[in-house]
């Protein structure tokens, strides 16, 4: 599904990944850990094309299609979805504006005509129902205002509401309370299905007792060094990253 | 350039009084006078420093001193019936009004007069005389001398005390002609205490011909009274569209003025608040959408004369390709209006390196116990936000235009009237796609 071949990349001259290859096949789990600064965001990032990274050599294919070409909307009409470490506030435009224009593109892109406002807002209320998000939230601005969970919260709901073949779920666990990190786990296992992937970045094993990886590797600066299944984990958790390097 | 003017007014003076009112033409020698001393502001002047008038004044326009009429009934011809807003309907047409030929709008509640100045004038002289150019004489601008100099109508409206008008006033100033053309109107509006009135105003230029208007208006709020005065403004790269409103506002009285600019040439809107009665609430906001050669230039002035009053001025620009704006926030407040509250903030997009925006905020401020803001931020499109959206599979053009049309948000959200708000959206939106046209009438209305 997602194969990436000796990806260098960089910013801002700075070069962040030195040669990741990683290979995510459809129903697969995959954790990738490792200290700050190690590369893992910016792995996440140039997978959905943000523009701030350069990348240097290496490829990314999704599904056969060489993602590189690909502008960040394709990426994600193609079934890629990031869930942002730090999800961005948007004064002024509205949770169900975004949605519905976000599932429009969608569906415009797979030549489907647009979803009716009433079955948009049938939709939508399904979804919430899904991952137990708050009426109150949808009805406000995209993440303006919301805590630090609650924004994470309406990542995985905007996760539920758009399907991704592959959700790359980015430090989803940071700064969530045991309550809400438990909502949040809950929410990703229900959407999960045997075509669809998922790739969590975090470095805490914490996550992982909640959604149980297939594979887990380690990122360190810039290389996966290290590649195994939930013990690694474990292990990590025991020993920390240095007897790695 | 002032030149022609003086020779014009010196030549035509007995035509242009013959065809107007005695109340307008008692002050226009002395407005002559005052236009004669100051001619046409250059950029050397502090107010006028970032909007070039020379070329605009310039040219050759015809005035229609004779108030020829144009052969159109604007009532027929021009279809602009809001069918949300159900509103009380009426054109000025160049510098004249056009009185309904038919019962276009039903009766309106007792006592209030809606018609041309000249005809108010006329017919009710005792109420005109007590406020036709109060707060124009003791003001030093030579826009407004011109204007008093040459203007023989507009429009007129009176609410009476404590009426208020169940529907919004429409007023569409249209600029028609087959040559070159100048219009100066004048306005006046008078809502007595405890009254209400909601105006419309639509500006638009119907004929690709040179246009300058040169409007005035004159606005007195009785006590307690509640006035809204919005604008839209959607006229062509040949319009020099010149707007000067004086609001006078009395103890707790309540005003809005909302400015939306879509399409222009070159506008500018010189506005000035005078809170003259305590616990007065002032709310002044505006946005604009500039592109190729537009010019958009605010000038406004809030005068806290008194203790306990609240004014909240916001101004947003995006402007695209080599179009520029200029916003002068000036806020006053007096010594002894304490417990002022005055906010203002000015905002901008610039969408491309040659766009230009000049923003300056002006507060004097003489009393020591007030609460003042003001901000200004000038920038572009905030990209992680856009960066945002396009990872959830929303193209770069849409995820712009949600990006501009939030930045605007706020400004339509104070529109009293919910379906001019939703009607606003619509146009907005429709501009910053780039699909609304200069030519449509009123867009207000046309779907």
């Amino acid at each position: 599904m997602l194969e990436i071949k000796n990806l260098y990349a960089s910013i801002d001259g700075k070069e962040i990944l030195k040669g990741v290859t990683l290979s995510v096949k459809p129903g697969e789990i995959h954790a990738i850990m490792g200290p700050n600064g190690s590369g893992k965001s910016t792995l996440a990032s140039v997978v959905v094309g943000n523009p701030a990274f350069e990348i240097t050599s290496g490829s990314i294919t999704f599904e056969g299609k060489n993602l590189l070409e690909k502008d960040p909307e394709e990426r994600a009409n193609e079934g890629i979805f990031l869930s942002f470490q730090y999800p961005v506030e948007i004064p002024g435009v509205s949770m169900v504006n975004f949605m519905r224009t976000a599932i429009n593109e969608q569906r415009k892109y797979r030549e489907l005509p647009p979803m009716s406002a009433s079955d948009f807002l049938r939709y939508m209320r399904e979804k919430k129902a899904l991952i137990d998000m708050d009426n109150k939230l949808t009805s406000r601005s995209v993440n303006e205002g919301f805590s630090g969970g609650e924004k994470k919260k309406n990542e995985i709901f905007q996760m539920a509401m758009l399907e991704p073949k592959l959700a790359i779920l980015d430090e989803t666990d940071s700064g969530l309370d045991i309550d809400a990190l438990r909502v949040v786990a809950h929410g990703v296992n229900k959407l999960k299905s045997p075509e669809k992937s998922t790739i969590l970045i975090t470095h805490y094993q914490r996550l992982l007792e909640y959604i149980v990886p297939d594979y887990v590797h380690v990122l360190h600066d810039g290389k996966i060094v290290k590649s195994g299944t939930k013990e690694l984990a474990l292990e990590l958790e025991a020993k920390g990253y240095d007897w790695l390097k | 350039m002032e030149q022609q003017y003086i020779e014009l007014y010196k030549a035509l003076h007995q035509l242009i009084k013959q065809n107007s009112a005695t109340i307008i033409n008692e002050l226009r020698d002395a407005a002559f006078a005052k236009f004669e001393s100051m001619g046409f502001p250059s950029t050397k002047h502090e107010d006028y420093k970032y909007t070039d008038l020379k070329p605009v004044f310039s040219a050759d326009y015809g005035l229609n001193f004779k108030r020829l009429d144009f052969p159109v009934n604007p009532y027929q011809t021009f279809q602009c019936d809001v069918p949300e807003i159900h509103g009380y309907q009426y054109f000025v047409v160049n510098d004249g009004f056009y009185p309904s030929k038919e019962e276009h709008n039903g009766n309106l509640p007792e006592g209030v007069i809606i018609c041309g100045l000249k005809e108010a004038s006329e017919k009710h002289p005792e109420l005109v005389a007590q406020y036709y150019g109060k707060l124009t004489t003791p003001q030093n601008d030579a826009l407004i001398a011109f204007n008093e100099t040459f203007a023989q109508d507009g429009f007129f409206m009176y609410v009476p005390e404590n009426i208020q008008l169940d529907k919004p006033v429409q007023l569409i100033n249209i600029m028609r002609s087959d040559v070159d053309m100048m219009a100066n109107s004048r306005n006046l509006i008078i809502i007595e205490r405890g009254a209400k009135a909601q105006l419309l105003v639509c500006d638009h230029a119907m004929d690709d011909v040179n246009f300058v208007a040169n409007r005035v208006s004159e606005v007195f709020v009785g006590e307690n009274a509640v006035y809204e005065d919005y604008k839209l403004e959607n006229t062509h790269a040949k319009t020099a569209n010149l707007a000067t409103v004086l609001i006078d506002q009395k103890e707790s009285s309540d005003t809005l003025t909302n400015i939306i600019t879509l399409n222009n040439g070159i506008s500018r809107n010189n506005i000035e608040v005078a809170m003259n009665g305590e616990q007065c609430e002032s709310e002044l906001c505006g946005m604009m959408v500039g592109a190729n050669q537009q010019k958009i230039d605010n000038h406004t002035t809030i005068l806290h004369n008194k203790a306990n009053c609240h004014s909240n001025e916001l101004f947003k620009y995006i402007l695209d390709d080599v179009s520029v704006g200029a916003f002068t926030g000036r806020i006053f407040v007096e010594k002894d209006a304490q417990q002022t509250r005055a906010y203002q903030l000015n905002r901008n997009i610039l969408l491309n390196k040659k766009a230009k925006v000049r923003t300056r905020p002006q507060l004097e401020i003489y009393a020591d116990d007030v609460k003042c803001s003001h901000g200004a931020t000038i920038g572009q499109i905030d990209e992680q936000a856009l960066f945002y959206m396009r990872a959830r599979g929303i193209s770069l053009p849409e995820a712009r235009l949600l990006l501009m049309y939030a930045f605007t948000a706020d400004v339509i959200e104070n529109i009293r009237i919910p379906t001019l708000a939703d009607r606003m959206k619509m146009l907005v939106e429709k501009r910053l796609r780039g699909e609304l046209g200069m030519h449509e009438g009123c867009t207000l209305c046309m779907h």
